[in-house]
């Protein structure tokens, strides 16, 4: 049975259709590229399968379960975590106080023992601790850990936020442009972070990218829209010669120079 | 000797309130225009238990407190659950902060504008420092837990906390309650102090202060606020002896602020003795660039 099932998954913003019917079905395991011109709508993808806006048409099922219509916190609740475009970290909060907070679901006390610190209060936040570590260390931050995240150059920061989404105990992990903004060097490393973190926690990954070196690297089989609507769903090898995605990308006259 | 022990009280009293508030706006992110009103139905609550029913003052302050928490969640569930955005939350708190003036003025069992004269005096020094510092404990404690977490992370970035499962709704609602169950508290310990209160002690000028202590105290720390506060009613009172001048110094230790400390006396920072060490020259290992709020 498919992880993630989109099906006919509709969004308009006012008169404008940012998604228009797309339908796709990912299986466990399976990590997915997800390309377009920009502005075709992939992160407004992203968007609704977190619930962050609700589709005008359509059901998206995570699992089996029809999640179309849940609140973020409940999506992330089932499993589904992402990182985004633009970072966002808790910039005053260090590095691993950015871990450590969103591990809060596992810190098993009450109001009234947090209020008067109880031993059990310091005995849990001590081991919270020592897990967000396990987390930088799988990404390489550990020796950053007490530094302010936005003292963080820009690709650790993007880092940060893959540990940070870790720590949610994803099964489906939304990646959106993590590349952006790293050199060749960088996004080198990043393909083979991707790749050690999605063997180590047994993910099923979609990605967003424009560089198209770390989408052929990672994704055997690649999406692409364009204007909101589906262009292609096809292995990666299918994807390159197509010819509607060379249009897509390079414009009319692309066609008209190689023919 | 008695004066001073009298402003020292007034300092005790007003830090509670101010903590409580920092909670909200300077870890939560939310700013509250009305916060004297939680003060106000504490201060009520309290005086009119031990006044009309003689009920025993720990008890009437307990009440006090639960009276203003259960107040801020008839305001704050409307207002929290559409997620009013910052200016907008102000305004609502400034209309409910003039609302519960109004309503106090206009009760009988209130005595209406002309107050509750006579209430027992008993808030002393000691009680007030054994009600601050645990309260300043507790709020430690309160941000050094995940609740506290969850509410700076709010205040950092709404959107990406959501994506990390965090409840907004209930992160911003758990500090309004703790922030107005601090200030009922202070209420209480305010009445009992003056041993009067009438409904005009409450406007939005005492409401501005503590959100002033704040923001002038810093944004995200808790000793800053502390140290605003104290020093907001300190300084007016030394300088009673250049009367015309109070004010203006007042004003100018805003302006002061605001020029050479723009994110506030302590912003994002606590007061501690590393703070000292990197200071002194010679002593200054370890502390560059760590641990930040």
């Amino acid at each position: 049975m498919a992880l993630l099932e989109l099906k006919g998954v509709t969004k308009r913003f006012g008169g404008i259709v940012a998604v228009k019917d797309i339908s796709f079905a990912l299986e466990q395991n399976e990590i997915v590229g997800l390309i377009g011109p920009n502005g075709a709508g992939k992160t407004t993808i992203f968007n609704l399968i977190t619930g962050v806006y609700k589709v005008t048409g359509g059901k998206i099922f995570f699992d089996g379960k029809d999640i179309t219509d849940l609140d973020p916190v409940s999506i992330v609740k089932c499993g589904i975590a992402r990182t985004f475009q633009n970072i966002r970290l808790f910039n005053k909060l260090s590095v691993i106080e950015n871990i450590r907070t969103v591990l809060f679901r596992e810190a098993d006390y009450n109001m009234v023992e947090a209020l008067f610190r109880s031993p059990k209060v310091t005995k849990i936040e001590k081991q919270l601790v020592e897990k967000a570590m396990e987390y930088l260390k799988v990404v390489e931050l550990e020796e950053y850990a007490n530094y302010r995240a936005d003292s963080l150059p820009y690709g650790l920061q993007r880092k940060l936020e893959i540990a940070r989404a870790l720590a949610l105990k994803p099964r489906l992990l939304l990646l959106d442009e993590p590349a952006a903004g790293m050199n060749p060097e960088e996004s080198l490393m990043l393909v083979d972070l991707i790749r050690k973190v999605k063997e180590r926690y047994n993910l099923t990954i979609i990605l967003i990218e424009h560089h198209m070196d770390v989408v052929m690297e990672l994704c055997p089989r690649i999406i692409v829209i364009n204007f909101g609507e589906m262009l292609i769903d096809g292995t990666k090898e299918e994807v390159q010669s197509d010819p509607r995605v060379l249009k897509a990308y390079l414009g009319e006259e692309y066609t008209y120079v190689k023919g | 000797m008695q004066y001073i022990l009298g402003v020292l009280s007034v300092i005790g009293i007003e830090i509670i309130a101010t903590v409580g508030l920092s909670v909200f706006t300077g870890f939560t992110g939310l700013f509250s225009l009305g916060h004297a009103a939680f003060m106000a139905i504490g201060a009520y609550t309290a005086a009119i238990l031990t006044y009309f029913y003689n009920v025993p003052f720990l008890f009437a302050l307990l009440a006090g407190m639960l009276m203003s928490a259960a107040v801020s969640m008839i305001i704050g569930f409307p207002t929290l659950r559409a997620k009013l955005r910052g200016d907008y939350f102000a305004i609502a708190t400034l209309g409910f902060g003039e609302a519960v003036r109004v309503i106090l003025e206009n009760l009988s069992i209130t005595q209406g504008a002309r107050g509750l004269p006579g209430i027992s005096h008993y808030t002393t020094l000691p009680v007030v420092m054994v009600f601050s510092l645990l309260v300043v404990w507790m709020t430690r404690n309160f941000i050094w837990s995940k609740y506290g977490r969850n509410a700076i992370a709010v205040r950092e970035d709404a959107v990406a906390s959501e994506m990390a499962g965090i409840d907004l709704f209930k992160v911003r609602m758990i500090s309004l309650i703790y922030s107005a169950a601090c200030g009922g508290l202070a209420g209480g310990l305010f009445a009992h102090y003056l041993n009067y209160i009438q409904p005009a002690m409450f406007t939005s000028v005492l409401s501005t202060q503590l959100t002033a202590a704040v923001v002038a105290g810093g944004m995200g720390s808790l000793t800053g606020p502390i140290i605003a506060i104290s020093l907001f009613i300190a300084v007016p009172e030394v300088l009673r002896v250049a009367n015309m001048w109070r004010l203006v110094v007042y004003g100018l230790i805003l302006v002061l602020i605001m020029i050479y400390r723009p994110s506030g006396i302590m912003g994002y920072h606590e007061f501690s003795f590393e703070i000292l060490k990197k200071i002194i020259p010679g002593r200054a290992a370890g502390y560059a660039g760590k641990r930040g709020i």
